[in-house]
C-alpha cells in the first residue's frame, strides 16, 4: 500500500527498480507558483579555502583576525544555482542571506554581484557569534523564509569552517517542508522538482514538491565570477539589517566549545623493498 | 572643513565617478583627539569596498582560469582564446566604459588595480587589458564624437581588441617623426605607411593609428584615424619572437593605400601629437601597475619557497642576509605601489600628475627588474629552471624599462618638472 501523507508533505522516491511513490500537491494555487519561485540563498562568510589554518595558542579556536574570509564554496555554490534558475525564468526573486558581524555585508555584496536581487543581513557579534550554531542558524532561516514567503531555500551542503551539514535540514524540519539534500542536480518537471542527491551508495533522484529546501553539493554547477560591470551594479541593491531578536530567535549557546586542537603530525612512513616485505609489514600491524 | 571644501570643489568640476569613493572615513573613534572625523583621509593602499570586491574577483579570475596557461601561452606565443573571452564577459575590457554603452562604468585607480592583478598571474594578459582600457578607450571616452563612441565603445567593452598604433622603425621615443601618410581623397582619408612593434595587433579588430595629414606642417600635422581590422589595405605581419610577454602579440602593421571614410578621423586634425603625449601619460600610469603586480607576483612565489627550502639545517630565508634582502626589496614593492596608487588617484580628483605617473613607471620598472633578478638568486638552481614561473617574471619585465615611453624618457620628463618648479 502506498504511504498516506498529511496535507501537503509529499517525497516520492524514484529508483530504477521502478518504486514509484505517489506525490501529493498542496493546492493548484502550487502550480502557478512554479513559474515564480522566490528563493532564499543562505551565504556564509568563511575563513578563505586556500589559508593555511593556525590554532589559537589557548586552544579556544582558530585565528580568524586578520585572516582572509570568503564566501563558503558550497554557498557559492547554492548562489549559482539560484541564479541559473532566474535566468531560466523559473525564479522571480532571489534574496541572499548571511548571519554574521558587520563583515558578513562583504559576503552579502559578492552574492548580489553574482546575481542576487536584495540582502538581508542578520547582525551577530562577539561571543554570540562565536557560540552560534547550526540550530540557531536554522531557526532564523525557516523564520525568515515564512516572512518573505520564500517558497525555495537553497543552501549550502555544509560550511568549511564548522563542516556541520545540519542547517539545511535543521530548516526543513522546522518549517516542515521537504528536504532534497547533497543535491547535484536540480530540474523543473511540471509541478515539482527533480533532485539528483549524490549518496554513499550512488546517485538518489528524489521529486520534491514547493515549497522545499535544497542543499547544493559539489558537482550541483561551477559557481560564476562576480563580472565587474556586477560588482557596480551591485552597489544600488538593497541590504536589510537585522537582529537575531527581530526572528524571535534567542542565541544562547546549546554546546560549548571544550578545546581546539591540530590534528596530529603525519607520521613518517616505512620503505619496503618488496611486495612480500609489504605483506609482511602489514600482517604484522595487524592491518590484515 | 577645508578638506571637504576642496572635495566638494573637485565634485563640482570632475564628473563625480571620477572620484574615488571618498578617500574620507567614515569611522570615527581612532583619530587623534580633537581633530574632527571629517578631516580624515584613508592610507593609500586602503581600498573602497568596490574596489576591494573588483580585485579579488579578477584575482580570483586570473588565478583560476589564466594561470594554467601561462606557462603553454608563454611557450607558443600566443594568447589563448578562452583568456580573452574570459576577460570581455567579467568586463575587465571596458572598466571605464559607461553602463549606457555596454561597459562596467568604473573608474581609472580600477583599471590599474584590474591590470595589478592580472600581471601577477601573466603581465602579458596584464599589458592587453591596460593597452585597451587606458589607451583605446580613454582616446575614444576623450576625444570620440558620439556616433563614434556609440559604434565603438560597446564593441571593446564586448568582444572588440584595440591596438594603438604609434611607433614605426624609424621613430620609437622620437614618436612624432613617423611617417604615415594620411592624404585626403574627396570624402576618404587613405593611410600609406607601416608601423611597427605594434601590441594586441594579432588580436586586435580595431586600429586607432596616427598618420601626418599634412607633413609641411611637420608633428602638428599628425592626426587619429580609427582603423578597423578589415579594411582593405592593412596588412598585419608576423609576430615578433620576444625575450618576455610573449603571450602578448607584436606585429608590424601595413597600409596600403587604405581607405577610411572622413568620419573616421579622430578628434581635431593635426592634434594627434597632442592626443597621444595626453593618452602616454595617464597609460604609463597602467604600466606601472602592471610591473608592481609583476614584482609582487614574483616575490610572493619566491619567498615561500625560501621558507621551506632548507640548507644548513635551517629554512633559507632565516639566514639574515636573505632577511635583510627580501625585506628590501619588499620594501621597494610598497613603495613602488604607493607612486603607482598615487598617481592614479591624482590623475583621477583632476590633480596634475605627469612628474608623479612618469616617477611611477620609471621606478616600479626598476623595482621589477630587481624584484625578480633576486628571486631567481633566491632559489637557487630551480629558479634557474623554466619548471618554475620567477624565469617569466625576469623575461618579462625587461619591457618595463622600454615601452610607453622608456626610462630615459621618464627621467627627462621628471627633470623638466623639477626645472620648471625651480625656475619661478
Amino acid at each position: 500500500m502506498w504511504p498516506i501523507f498529511d496535507y501537503g508533505r509529499f517525497v516520492s522516491i524514484i529508483s530504477s527498480s521502478d518504486v514509484y511513490g505517489v506525490v501529493w500537491m498542496r493546492s493548484l494555487a502550487q502550480l502557478h507558483k512554479m513559474a515564480n519561485l522566490r528563493v532564499l540563498v543562505g551565504v556564509k562568510r568563511v575563513i578563505d579555502y586556500a589559508v593555511k589554518i593556525r590554532v589559537k595558542p589557548d586552544n579556544s579556536g582558530v585565528v580568524t583576525d586578520g585572516v582572509k574570509h570568503s564566501m563558503n564554496p558550497f554557498c557559492e555554490i547554492a548562489m549559482e544555482e539560484a541564479v541559473r534558475l532566474k535566468e531560466k525564468k523559473l525564479a522571480k526573486e532571489i534574496i541572499a542571506v548571511s548571519c554574521g558581524p558587520a563583515q558578513a555585508q562583504e559576503t552579502i555584496r559578492t552574492a548580489l554581484a553574482m546575481g542576487a536581487d536584495r540582502g538581508i543581513h542578520v547582525e551577530v557579534t562577539g561571543k554570540e557569534y562565536e557560540n552560534m550554531t547550526p540550530l540557531h542558524v536554522s531557526k532564523i532561516m525557516a523564520k525568515l523564509a515564512q516572512d518573505q514567503e520564500a517558497n525555495l531555500v537553497i543552501l549550502g551542503k555544509q560550511s568549511i569552517d564548522g563542516d556541520n551539514n545540519q542547517t539545511g535540514q535543521m530548516t526543513a524540519a522546522l518549517l516542515d517542508w521537504p528536504q532534497a539534500t547533497f543535491a547535484s542536480e536540480v530540474t523543473k518537471e511540471n509541478d515539482h522538482l527533480k533532485v539528483v542527491r549524490e549518496i554513499d551508495g550512488g546517485l538518489e533522484t528524489v521529486k520534491v514538491t514547493l515549497p522545499a529546501v535544497i542543499t547544493a553539493d559539489l558537482r550541483l554547477n561551477e559557481p560564476r565570477y562576480a563580472t565587474l560591470p556586477n560588482i557596480m551594479k551591485a552597489k544600488k541593491k538593497k541590504i536589510a539589517k537585522h537582529k537575531a531578536a527581530d526572528f524571535g530567535v534567542d542565541l544562547t549557546p546549546t554546546l560549548e566549545v571544550v578545546g581546539v586542537e591540530d590534528p596530529p603530525v603525519r607520521q613518517a612512513g616505512q620503505k619496503v623493498e618488496s611486495t612480500e616485505e609489504l605483506v609482511a609489514k602489514l600482517k604484522d600491524s595487524g592491518v590484515v | 572643513m577645508a578638506a571637504l571644501r576642496v572635495i566638494q570643489k573637485l565634485a563640482s568640476t570632475v564628473p563625480s565617478r571620477c572620484l574615488s569613493a571618498p578617500r574620507m572615513s567614515s569611522q570615527a573613534s581612532t583619530v587623534s583627539a580633537g581633530h574632527p572625523v571629517s578631516e580624515v583621509v584613508m592610507p593609500l593602499t586602503v581600498l573602497s569596498e568596490d574596489e576591494q570586491m573588483m580585485r579579488d574577483s579578477v584575482a580570483k579570475f586570473a588565478k583560476e582560469k589564466i594561470g594554467p596557461l601561462v606557462r603553454e601561452m608563454d611557450r607558443n606565443s600566443k594568447m589563448d582564446d578562452s583568456v580573452l573571452q574570459g576577460l570581455f564577459e567579467n568586463g575587465l575590457m571596458g572598466v571605464e566604459v559607461e553602463a549606457e554603452y555596454g561597459g562596467t562604468d568604473s573608474t581609472f585607480f580600477s583599471s590599474c588595480l584590474v591590470v595589478e592583478e592580472l600581471a601577477r598571474v601573466d603581465p602579458a594578459v596584464a599589458v592587453l587589458v591596460d593597452i585597451q582600457n587606458t589607451l583605446i578607450v580613454t582616446s575614444l571616452r576623450l576625444h570620440g564624437t558620439e556616433e563614434q563612441k556609440q559604434k565603438y565603445l560597446p564593441r571593446l567593452a564586448t568582444d572588440t581588441v584595440g591596438s594603438f598604433a604609434l611607433s614605426e622603425s624609424e621613430s620609437g621615443s622620437d614618436a612624432f617623426a613617423l611617417k604615415t601618410r594620411a592624404d585626403k581623397k574627396g570624402d576618404y582619408w587613405v593611410l600609406n605607411g607601416s608601423k611597427m612593434w605594434i601590441s594586441n595587433s594579432e588580436q586586435a579588430g580595431l586600429f586607432l593609428v596616427f598618420a601626418n595629414a599634412d607633413s609641411l606642417q611637420g608633428y602638428k600635422g599628425i592626426s587619429t584615424f580609427l582603423v578597423d581590422r578589415d579594411t582593405p589595405g592593412l596588412t598585419i605581419d608576423k609576430h615578433e619572437d620576444k625575450l618576455g610577454i610573449r603571450a602578448s602579440s607584436t606585429c608590424p602593421v601595413h597600409f596600403e593605400d587604405v581607405k577610411i571614410p572622413e568620419s573616421h578621423l579622430l578628434g581635431t586634425l593635426g592634434h594627434g601629437y597632442k592626443y597621444a603625449i595626453g593618452l602616454l601619460n595617464e597609460g604609463r600610469i597602467g604600466i606601472a601597475a602592471q610591473m608592481v603586480g609583476l614584482a609582487q607576483g614574483c616575490f610572493d612565489y619566491a619567498v615561500p619557497y625560501t621558507m621551506e627550502r632548507k640548507q644548513f639545517g635551517q629554512n633559507i630565508f632565516d639566514f639574515q642576509s636573505m632577511q635583510h634582502q627580501i625585506s628590501e626589496i619588499a620594501t621597494e614593492i610598497e613603495a613602488a605601489r604607493l607612486l603607482v596608487y598615487n598617481a592614479a588617484r591624482l590623475r583621477e580628483a583632476g590633480h596634475p600628475f605627469i612628474k608623479q605617473a612618469a616617477m611611477a613607471k620609471f621606478y616600479a620598472a626598476e623595482v621589477a627588474a630587481k624584484t625578480t633578478a633576486k628571486s631567481i638568486e633566491w632559489m637557487g638552481g630551480v629558479g634557474f629552471t623554466k619548471d618554475y614561473p620567477v624565469e617569466k617574471f625576469y623575461r618579462d619585465c625587461k619591457i618595463g624599462a622600454i615601452y610607453e615611453g622608456t626610462n630615459n624618457i621618464q627621467l627627462s620628463t621628471i627633470a623638466r618638472y623639477l626645472k620648471q618648479e625651480w625656475q619661478q
